[in-house]
């Protein structure tokens, strides 16, 4: 490899926030003076393989520069480059992929407002239009339109970051414009946000599995964690060893949560039988379907759950390390976790010796940066690579080939929680609740026009109906969209539906990842199905064509109808048929797959543009 | 005389190709499959250098038991697998993708794809005049060769030949996201403030045109660029004792532009700047 990193010289600040992740330079081949002292010795290559060993840095790396200057400009990039190694021509393909990172100047103040379906349904538009006209250039503030924040119980929500030493964050939410334009002003005196608990209506209820410990714990005390039962599954774990955590997790019949339904012992039998090593265990945190906020509760009410549902899991699978994938914009999520793995860690719940088994596991935390298609596995890889964010052509699975080539076990946060209580109770007792084939609680996102959004816990097969009702439907119920932007429509008669796998599908409709979300006649359906639209234009990763250009003509399509219906949309709406039906049978991931789900459930089950 | 070398014979395993019973080597994709069958399967992404990124989504086929179509180009034919390649499911995928394409982009120097829009029935206009394009202007900023993203289908190939399947150099990238996505040095420089090394192997994997020498450039824009009167004639480059063959395409006793032979087990197709864009000096006839 014969690189070229151009002239560009780092500013003193990007350095120092690049050496800071990477420590100083060795070599003037990597960065370092070249003024004569032993760090110039031009004989000592230190910037080849050993540095492009360290490509998964990357990412981490965008993230220090972005996080301390507010963007990366072609001397930090370059600087940045020239550490580990990496083309430059990649790593501003890199860059350039991500939402949250810039590589033109702009203000070290980003607001975030989320314009996404809940927060639209909100008075998002009003709210955006209100900041934008006092935030106006000049300000020092760059205002961002933003897909869903996973704040949807708490609409209108905003997220203000204020890059610097360190980088400083303020959520606001339920926003107005004068709390969102004070929190972009002076982050750090933006008031609290609320705890966890807030999002749980059913706090308190003896019977949550899941959720039980959110709001009772202190999500920074390792030691309450553990007076709240914390760590005897991980014990259990250690007396059953790995094939028998395996056979647990078989018989409870956990399914993965994250849409898909993958039986999750199956996954995790897959990839402890291959011989290969080393073995990974991801956790993929990054959940950026619109109307998803679940897997954040967790992580800011309940932390340590995680840390050792990840632990049993790496520890049936056969893997010393685990990364969890989060998600950019979850500031606080990501704040309590990193704290949480460091107290573990310090501990010994994490290390070389895990509770003095001989057992050695250890957790990296990596953010994303504001892509909705890593939320896909493999694209997941690739961005904790180094490399774009673009899912890969499956076969090979990740079982066999996953992060950095090897066998790897992906799972979803609340996937991974479910296996303590399955280790705790038992797969019997796990696999009495629920439906047959949907075994266990479910955690359903509700949010939209209810009383009292967020996020329930409930027994697979319960129907919608029972789920809507204690969150307190408005009058006026047109639509409930299950599953999020991926996900369909469902009528307001349609609420007998059972939440389970097998009862969804069996209605033509689907579950995915537990969205609920509800919406009145207030709400102009088709600017909710443009919203949709855009989203997926806008999260496409561009890698093949169906869903590269589909989503663009789905967009431009749905722009023309939104005012017709009948015989004036006709013509549009059988050309997204047709287009849909050939992004979901040829485009290489779920994303392109889905993109046109919603609004054909849409035009089939409400009548839209009839 | 070209030494090519065998390999390990391979076991052969069978499956079913359109309800026919096939047998390709171990190891064969879908796509040679068809081909040994001889089916006509379009493919854009896929070339006879490179690994595919399945980028496209031209060449999709059925497979019994896939939820979703599957592409022929990277899938390995296996045992017992039942492929079809006519179904109306197929051909109404690839009818589509050639619309979204054809609508975008501007295929003309493209061959073989109007012979597909034609088979397929593809329609590219029926999106409307409004339908987003890449009318971009060609960017010219060296005298070696253009690139014009307004023919771009971003395949994949150039980033790969530039990277670490040939030559090594990681000059070019795919830069940005979605509809946006564009191939891109790094900070979307002029080529010539990049990695580049101008071997040109990027020209010669490219599908659509998008990157051409800046001599056939010239010449389609003065209308004198004729295919039709060139003629091909394959020498070894005089350049160094490497021994590169070169495919000189010549019109009216001159050279228009150099190609190598994919098959060439040494070279497979790539040169460096001197066998590629060094030809001057042959038609300096003063």
């Amino acid at each position: 490899m014969d690189l070229r990193f151009g002239d560009g010289e780092p500013t003193d600040e990007e350095r120092a926030a690049i050496d800071a992740l990477l420590g100083p330079p060795r070599s003037s081949w990597e960065g370092a003076a070249r003024d004569g002292t032993e760090a110039a010795d031009l004989r000592w290559a230190r910037g080849g393989r050993e540095a492009r060993d360290r490509r998964d840095l990357l990412l981490p790396g965008l993230h220090a520069v972005n996080d301390r200057i507010g963007w990366i400009s072609e001397g930090a990039l370059g600087y940045l480059c020239r550490r580990l190694t990496v083309p430059p021509a990649e790593a501003y393909g890199v860059a350039t992929f991500y939402a949250m990172f810039s590589v033109r100047p702009r203000p070290a103040t980003v607001l975030h407002v989320c314009t996404d379906l809940a927060c639209a349904a909100a008075g998002a538009d009003g709210l955006c239009a209100g900041v934008e006209s006092r935030l106006g250039p000049g300000s020092g503030v760059s205002v961002e339109r933003s897909p869903c924040l996973g704040l949807c119980e708490r609409a209108p929500a905003t997220l203000a970051i204020r890059a610097g030493d360190p980088v400083r964050t303020a959520v606001s939410a339920p926003a107005t414009v004068e709390a969102a334009v004070r929190a972009a002003g002076a982050p750090d005196a933006a008031p609290e946000e609320p705890p966890a608990v807030t999002a749980v209506p059913q706090a308190g209820d003896p019977s949550l599995t899941l959720l039980g410990r959110v709001g009772v714990v202190d999500p920074a005390s390792l030691d309450d964690y553990r007076a709240h039962g914390g760590y005897t599954a991980l014990r259990r774990a250690f007396e059953l060893g790995p094939a028998g955590v395996i056979r647990e997790v078989t018989d409870s019949g956990l399914v993965g949560r994250g849409g898909a339904a993958f039986p999750t012992g199956r996954k995790w039998q897959a990839t402890a039988s291959r011989p290969d090593h080393p073995h990974y265990l991801v956790c993929n945190a990054d959940e950026s379907e619109p109307g998803t906020f679940k897997d954040r509760v967790i992580m800011e009410g309940d932390p340590y759950a995680l840390v050792e549902a990840m632990t049993i899991a790496a520890y049936a699978i056969g893997a010393h390390t685990g990364y969890v994938y989060l998600r950019g914009e979850y500031p606080r999520a990501t704040h309590r976790l990193r704290h949480a793995v460091d107290q573990a860690r310090a501990r010994g719940l994490l290390g070389d010796d895990v509770l003095g088994q001989g057992y050695a596991f250890d957790i990296e935390i990596r953010r994303g940066a504001g892509a909705y298609i890593c939320g896909e596995e493999t694209a997941l890889f690739n961005s904790i690579e180094g490399y774009r964010g673009e899912p890969r052509s499956k076969p090979p699975f990740p079982v066999e080939k996953g992060l950095f080539g090897r066998p790897t076990v992906e799972n979803n946060v609340e996937t991974l929680v479910n296996v303590l209580p399955i280790l705790t109770g038992g797969a019997p007792a796990y696999a009495a609740v629920g439906t047959g084939r949907s075994t266990g609680p479910k955690l359903f996102c509700v949010s939209g026009a209810v009383e009292r959004p967020g996020v329930y816990e409930l027994p697979f097969g319960a129907t919608l109906g029972e789920l809507l009702e204690p969150a307190g439907v408005r009058e006026g119920l047109r639509a409930v969209l299950l599953g999020g932007a991926a996900g369909g429509f469902v009528r307001a008669d349609e609420l007998d539906i059972p939440l389970t796998f097998e009862g969804t599908r069996e209605a033509g409709t689907t579950l995915g990842s537990g969205v609920v979300m509800a919406f009145d006649d207030t709400v102009p359906l088709p600017r909710l199905l443009l919203r949709i639209a855009r989203f997926f234009r806008d999260e496409s990763c561009g890698q093949c064509v169906p869903c590269r250009v589909g989503t663009v003509r789905q967009e431009e399509a749905l722009h023309r109808i939104v005012e017709r219906t009948g015989a004036d949309a006709a013509g549009d709406v059988a050309l997204l048929r047709e287009v849909g039906r050939a992004m979901r049978d040829a485009s290489i991931c779920g994303l392109g797959q889905t993109a046109w789900n919603a609004v054909e459930s849409a035009i089939d089950r409400l009548g839209a543009y009839e | 005389m070209t030494v090519t070398p065998l390999g390990i014979p391979r076991r052969l395993l069978e499956f079913t190709l359109d309800g026919e019973p096939a047998r390709v080597p171990e190891g064969a994709t879908v796509l040679d499959a068809c081909r040994a069958a001889g089916r006509d399967v379009p493919t854009l992404c896929e070339g006879d250098t490179l690994t595919p990124k399945s980028a496209c989504r031209v060449c999709v086929v059925e497979v019994e038991g896939s939820r979703t179509l599957v592409p022929a180009c990277s899938r390995r034919a296996e045992p017992g697998m039942e492929v079809r390649t006519g179904t109306e499911r197929v051909r109404h995928s690839r009818k589509v993708v050639l619309e979204l394409l054809a609508s975008c982009v501007d295929l003309s120097t493209t061959p073989r794809v109007s012979g597909w829009v034609k088979e397929y029935g593809a329609k590219p206009d029926r999106f409307g005049p409004d339908a987003a394009r890449l009318d971009e202007e060609p960017r010219v900023d060296n005298d070696l060769y253009v690139r014009d993203y307004g023919k771009c289908i971003l395949c994949y190939k150039c980033v790969d030949a530039c990277g670490e399947q040939w030559q090594n150099t990681f000059a070019i990238s795919v830069a940005g996201r979605g509809f946006d996505a564009r191939i891109a040095v790094e900070h979307d420089a002029p080529l010539t403030d990049s990695a580049c090394v101008y071997c040109g192997n990027c020209i010669e994997v490219c599908p659509t045109g998008a990157l051409s020498f800046k001599s056939e450039f010239d010449m389609r824009a003065a209308g004198t660029w004729d295919e039709s009167r060139q003629t091909e004639t394959t020498t070894v480059c005089a350049y160094c004792g490497v021994g590169c063959n070169l495919t000189l395409h010549m019109q009216d006793n001159e050279i228009v532009k150099v190609t190598s032979p994919h098959d060439n087990p040494v070279t497979h197709g790539n040169l460096c700047i001197k066998g590629r864009f060094g030809y001057q000096h042959v038609q300096n006839r003063d």
